[in-house]
C-alpha cells in the first residue's frame, strides 16, 4: 500500500500539487485520472522519486520515502516497476535483452536463470517468439507489453503506469488494461496508473482518484463514478457523447459490467 | 549574469563528474559495455582518423618545402618541421577537435535521445545510477583508445609527407627521412600522448553532460550536440595552452 499525505510541489512559485492526500491499496488497479496540465504527471513522478516534492509524506507500506538515506531509495526502487508512456525501452537491446536487463543488474541469479525468468516473462505477456527483435522492429502495443514485461521481472510490489494507453488502437488498449489488471491481482502489486482514457476508468477502475488543478477532488471506484457529484469530474469523464450515453444505460441497467 | 551560469553550470558538471566516476553496480556489465564503446567510439574513428591524417601529413610536407625553401636552410628541414607540427600539434589537438565533432556529437545525441524518450528515467527508477552505467563506459572507452588513435595519426602523417616524397620531385625521399630522424626528443611523443588523453577525457565528459541533461525533445537533442561540439572545441583549446605552457616550458 501507497499513502501519499499533504503532498504540495511547486516550480518556480507556481503550486502545482496541493496538499494532496490519497492513498494506493495494494492487489487493485489505483488509477489517477485528471485533465491535462491537472498535476496528475507530477504526482507520479514524485511518487517514483523523479521529483522532489515541497512537503508531504510518501509512505511505502509506512516507509517515508522522502526521509529514505539513498541506500534506502535504492533497496527500495527495486520493489518498483514502472511503465512510460513511450515505453522507454533500451534500443540498443532486444526485446528479451530489455526483460533481462533488471534480472542482471540487480540479482545474482545464473545466465540460464535469467534467460528462464525472462522468457516467462515474455510469455505472460503473450510475447512469446518476439525475444531476438529489437524495439523498433515491433508496434507501439508490443513495445508496451515488453516495457511490462521488464517491469515485472523483478516481481515488483508496486508497479506504476504513465499513460499506458497513449497512443494505441482502442482494441490493444484494453488488452494492456486487461494485462494490467489481471497482473495486478495475481501478483498482488499495488498497481498505480496515470490516465485520462475513459475505457481504461470505467473497465478497470477499481480505486480511481481525480486531481482537479492540483487538488484531489473526488476517490471512488468505476460503479461510484456514474452517481458522482462532482461537476468537475462528470464534464471530464462524460465529455463525450458516447459516455454520457453510458451513462444514462447505467442509470437505466444499473451495470455494463456484461459489456465484454 | 553570464559568470552565474558559467559557475552555475560548472559546479552542475562536476556534480556530474562525481556520479559518473563511482563503483559501477556490475563490473561484468560495465566490462562489456567498455568494450561496446572502445569499438562504437574508437575504432569506427580509425578509417576518419587515417584518410585525414595522410592528407594533412601531405599537405604539411608540400607548404613546408614551399615555404622554407631557402639555400640557407638545409633541405631536410621539410621532414623535421612536418615531423615537429604532427607530433606537438596535429596529431593532438587537431585530431582531438576533428572527433569532437565525431564522437562528441555521437555521444551527446546518443544520451540526450536516451533522456528524451524516458530511457533514463527508466534507469533511475530502477535504481541504477544512470550517470555512471552510461557515462563511465564512454569516458573510459574513449580514453584508452585515445593513444591508439593518436600513434596512428602520427604514422599515418608522416606516411602523408613520405608519399610526397616518393611521388613528386618537391623533395628527395632520403632528405625527408633524414629529417624525420633529425634532432628528435621522444618527449614530444609523450608530450602529444598526454594532451590527447587530456583532450579525449574533455571531449566525452562535455558531450555526455550535455546529453544528459537535455530537456524537450529531438530540436533540442540537436542543440545539445551542437553546444557539445562547441564547448568542447573551446576547451580544448584553452587545455592546449595550458598544457603546452606546463609541457613544454
Amino acid at each position: 500500500m501507497i499513502e501519499v499525505q499533504n503532498l504540495t510541489k511547486s516550480f518556480d512559485g507556481r503550486t502545482v500539487l496541493h496538499g494532496i492526500d490519497a492513498t494506493f491499496y495494494e492487489g487493485k488497479t489505483n488509477l489517477i485520472i485528471g485533465q491535462s496540465g491537472s498535476g496528475k504527471t507530477v504526482l507520479v513522478k514524485s511518487l517514483v522519486g523523479l521529483l522532489t516534492p515541497d512537503s508531504g509524506k510518501i509512505l511505502f507500506d509506512g516507509r517515508n520515502l522522502l526521509t529514505m538515506s539513498s541506500e534506502e531509495v535504492k533497496d527500495l526502487r527495486k520493489e518498483i516497476g514502472m511503465l512510460f508512456q513511450g515505453s522507454a525501452l533500451f534500443d540498443s537491446e532486444t526485446v528479451l535483452g530489455n526483460v533481462e536487463f533488471p534480472l542482471k543488474m540487480f540479482t545474482r541469479k545464473s545466465r540460464e536463470e535469467i534467460r528462464e525468468r525472462a522468457l516467462f516473462c515474455l510469455e505472460r505477456v503473450n510475447l512469446k517468439g518476439a525475444e531476438k527483435k529489437f524495439p523498433a522492429e515491433i508496434s507501439g502495443g508490443m513495445q508496451k507489453r515488453v516495457a511490462i514485461a521488464r517491469a515485472i521481472a523483478l516481481n515488483p510490489k508496486y508497479l506504476f503506469c504513465d499513460e499506458p494507453n497513449s497512443g494505441l488502437d482502442p482494441k490493444t488498449s484494453i488488452l494492456i488494461d486487461e494485462l494490467l489488471s489481471d497482473i495486478t491481482h495475481e501478483y498482488n502489486i499495488t498497481t498505480v496508473i496515470n490516465t485520462h482514457d475513459m475505457n481504461s476508468v470505467l473497465g478497470i477502475g477499481e480505486n480511481i482518484i481525480f486531481i482537479n488543478k492540483g487538488h484531489r477532488e473526488w476517490v471512488g471506484d468505476m460503479s461510484q463514478i456514474y452517481n458522482t457529484a462532482n461537476e468537475a469530474l462528470n464534464d471530464f469523464v462524460f465529455a463525450t457523447r458516447l459516455f454520457q450515453e453510458v451513462r444514462e444505460y447505467v442509470a437505466e441497467h444499473g451495470t455494463i459490467n456484461d459489456r465484454k | 549574469m553570464l559568470l552565474t551560469n558559467s559557475l552555475a553550470t560548472f559546479g552542475r558538471y562536476c556534480m556530474f563528474l562525481r556520479r559518473v566516476f563511482s563503483i559501477p553496480d556490475r563490473f561484468s556489465e560495465f566490462g562489456r559495455r567498455t568494450v561496446a564503446e572502445v569499438a562504437k567510439l574508437g575504432i569506427d574513428s580509425i578509417p576518419l582518423v587515417l584518410i585525414i591524417s595522410v592528407f594533412i601529413g601531405a599537405v604539411i610536407a608540400i607548404q613546408m618545402q614551399l615555404n622554407i625553401a631557402s639555400p640557407l636552410i638545409p633541405a631536410y628541414s621539410v621532414g623535421l618541421a612536418t615531423r615537429e607540427i604532427i607530433l606537438l600539434e596535429f596529431s593532438n589537438s587537431i585530431l582531438c577537435l576533428i572527433l569532437a565533432g565525431k564522437v562528441g556529437s555521437n555521444i551527446a545525441s546518443e544520451i540526450g535521445t536516451m533522456r528524451v524518450t524516458e530511457q533514463i528515467d527508466a534507469l533511475d527508477i530502477m535504481g541504477v545510477n544512470s550517470a555512471n552505467f552510461l557515462v563511465l563506459p564512454k569516458v573510459v572507452g574513449f580514453v584508452a583508445f585515445m593513444p591508439v588513435l593518436a600513434v596512428l595519426c602520427m604514422v599515418t602523417s608522416l606516411v602523408g609527407g613520405y608519399l610526397v616524397a616518393v611521388f613528386t620531385d618537391l623533395i628527395t625521399v632520403s632528405r625527408y627521412v633524414y629529417g624525420l630522424q633529425a634532432f628528435f626528443q621522444e618527449w614530444y611523443v609523450w608530450y602529444g600522448l598526454i594532451k590527447a588523453l587530456v583532450f579525449a577525457f574533455i571531449i566525452a565528459t562535455t558531450a555526455s553532460f550535455y546529453g544528459y541533461y537535455v530537456k524537450g525533445g529531438a530540436l533540442e537533442v540537436g542543440k545539445s550536440s551542437t553546444n557539445a561540439v562547441v564547448t568542447s572545441s573551446v576547451f580544448i583549446l584553452l587545455f592546449d595552452v595550458i598544457l603546452t605552457k606546463l609541457l613544454l616550458q
